[in-house]
């Protein structure tokens, strides 16, 4: 698999090296530009510069992943300790549930019901002008791409955190609670401790996702290789973005130009490694941490 | 050991509840008491997101839907009451969920008993597993444009839709469903390595020692025994494939309709182009050229409803496999 996405995006990377992942210039033009270019493309043709895509690919995957951690480590502690049986069982198909809606449906649900509304009542009209020569405030932009790939990955950690707390022996936390601790801090000095792997991995794997999601990102991110800048102030967070997946499903219909086939199969690349870094990167995380995990 | 016996035993109570937990919490710190209420709050807001979703779509999808929608070809309209329904689209899904469970799960079965019940080399074993926990972290963009490259091979082209000048274009309910079972696959193989895992291993010997061959007590014992974890898993991945949009658009092409290529009936079919609901309700979003949002909460709904069904599915099946000790009834993904 890798060699077969590798060859095909070898034309961009030995075109333009390293500094393809830089940043400079207005992608959407660089890749517009390419789309008009023959079928033996000289090698200026293949310039491109990604960082808005990857910068728009972290921003969007990091914020969620951040948002979907504490979300779903609050939950499990819900689940576990708090919710009284009837809702605790109540908690597990729900859950279930929202892990299992197709992405396209909140797309869809994103960009029919999110973004009109985020446009209508959160964006000021004299914030819409203030940036008018240089992007559209729609509505879709960094706040509601987050906030759908937030309720993406959240049912997922959450689904793996509640199992693993299930799974820490009983007898740690009552010896906890024995201690003195209340049953909230004997779970969160013992039971969220002893799980760490797990919701390191359960992150890893969150991440993955948040940022290989194509479709959602398309539908409800504003469609605008713009990269969302913090020195804007408040409207930072309603700027359109693009990230490289939802970049591979737009351009997928100039799959026939040599120049720019070559750089979506490097956008794919990168994703890819990525994705292989992450579970690594998890692992190696977790080796020190062996000694607790739990046999389940 | 009798004497023990004779000794009167202690009578075991439940400790005492102390008192009530609520008045605890006030005795609380300061920010484990926020910690608490924040618990509550994401646990309630979990459940009021899938309340809302599920009623919102409900709400919208009934008012939309009609069952001449459901038994229509779309057909292209500039407005919504003449584009047609989306007969075509369930057909899309039903048959790239066909195909891709159909491969999937005897290929994961396999493999989680090879692994499992054979493992040597070892190193191979090692490397099987890998690959598969590689592919389950790949996004499914990806997985569609190595698809998109393997099935442009020439070798492949018979499997395919071709261009009028010949080109081979890599799209088809073949390429889509092949690359869709790789989806699936990392599912079923988990949940069915799992389950044989979990087989005690007295159960293995006691059929060697009844002179079954290792072949024969795989069929005759493991397979049976793990059979309800290898439905889960294969339902979570027909799950996994109807949801999955990113394939089906650079895969099957997310046409209009199912369109055919060559003459032979069914694998005319399998070999053209077409969509699935999911790419449906994209074409039909505002994202997509259809921009038909009735269209869109209408299969949305439809959509959700075969999750839906797929979900009690899975908690029927676990539940029957609880009842019978074989599954350890984990909140598997």
């Amino acid at each position: 698999m890798v060699v077969f996405v590798a060859q095909r995006a070898w034309p961009t990377l030995s075109h333009e090296g390293l500094s393809w992942l830089g940043s400079g210039g207005n992608v959407d033009n660089q890749i517009g530009s390419m789309a008009n270019t023959s079928s033996s493309p000289p090698a200026s043709a293949f310039y491109l510069r990604a960082w808005p895509l990857m910068y728009g690919t972290l921003l969007t995957a990091g914020l969620a992943v951040i948002a979907g951690l504490v979300i779903s480590l609050l939950t499990s502690i819900f689940i576990v300790d708090l919710a009284p049986p009837p809702v605790r069982r109540a908690m597990t198909p729900v859950i279930r549930l929202l892990a299992s809606i197709p992405s396209v449906i909140l797309g869809l649900i994103g960009i029919l019901a999110v973004v009109p509304f985020v446009g209508a009542h959160l964006i000021t009209g004299g914030e819409k002008e203030s940036v008018i020569n240089v992007i559209q405030l729609t509505g879709a932009g960094l706040l509601v791409s987050v906030f759908t790939l937030t309720v993406m990955v959240t049912p997922i950690m959450t689904a793996l955190i509640t199992e693993a707390l299930g799974s820490v022996p009983r007898s740690w936390h009552e010896g906890a609670i024995a201690l003195g601790l209340s049953p909230l801090r004997a779970t969160i000095a013992v039971s969220l401790r002893a799980i760490r792997p797990a919701i390191i991995a359960a992150t890893a794997l969150a991440t993955a996702r948040a940022m290989g999601e194509a479709i959602v990102i398309d539908m409800v991110s504003g469609g605008k290789a713009f990269s969302p800048n913090p020195a804007d102030g408040l409207i930072f967070i309603f700027e359109p973005l693009r990230t490289l997946a939802s970049e591979i499903i737009d351009q997928a219909e100039g799959l026939s130009e040599p120049a720019l086939r070559s750089s979506i199969y490097a956008f794919a690349l990168l994703l890819m490694f990525s994705g292989f870094m992450l579970s690594i990167g998890s692992r190696l995380v977790r080796r020190p941490l062996r000694k607790y995990e739990l046999s389940s | 050991m009798a004497d023990a016996e004779r000794l009167p035993q202690p009578v075991l109570q439940a400790p005492r509840r102390r008192r009530g937990r609520r008045s605890s919490v006030r005795s609380w710190r300061r920010t484990d008491q926020l910690i608490w209420a924040l618990a509550w709050l994401a646990g309630i807001g979990v459940c009021v997101v899938v309340g809302a979703i599920v009623a919102f779509l409900t709400a919208k999808g009934l008012g939309a839907l009609s069952p001449k929608l459901l038994v229509t070809r779309p057909s292209p309209s500039v407005d919504q009451s003449g584009s047609g329904g989306f007969l075509d689209p369930i057909i899309g899904t039903l048959t790239l969920a066909a195909i891709g469970t159909l491969i999937a799960t005897p290929l994961a079965l396999m493999t989680a008993v090879w692994v499992v019940e054979y493992g040597r080399p070892r190193w191979l074993a090692a490397t099987v597993e890998t690959s598969i926990e590689m592919v389950a972290a790949t996004p499914d963009i990806v997985l569609a444009i190595f698809g998109l490259a393997l099935f442009q091979f020439g070798i492949l082209a018979p499997l395919s839709f071709r261009g009028s000048g010949g080109g081979v274009y890599g799209r088809s309910f073949f390429a889509a469903g092949i690359t869709m079972s790789l989806i699936a696959l990392p599912l079923t193989y988990t949940a069915t390595r799992n389950g044989l895992r979990s087989t005690p291993r007295q159960l293995r010997e006691a059929s060697y020692a009844l002179g079954k061959t290792r072949a024969a007590t795989i069929r005759r014992v493991l397979v049976p025994r793990v059979r309800s974890d290898v439905a889960t898993g294969a339902t979570l991945g027909m799950g996994r494939i109807i949801g999955s949009t990113a394939i089906v658009v650079l895969l099957l092409g997310a046409t209009l309709q199912n369109s055919s290529q060559g003459s032979v009936p069914l694998l005319g079919f399998l070999r053209g182009t077409g969509s699935t609901l999911t790419s449906y309700v994209l074409e039909n979003s505002p994202a997509g050229e259809g921009n038909a949002p009735q269209k869109a909460y209408a299969a949305a709904f439809v959509l959700l409803l075969i999750v839906l069904v797929l979900n009690a599915i899975v908690a029927r099946i676990s539940r029957i496999g609880d009842a019978a000790g074989l599954s350890a009834g984990r909140l598997s993904l």
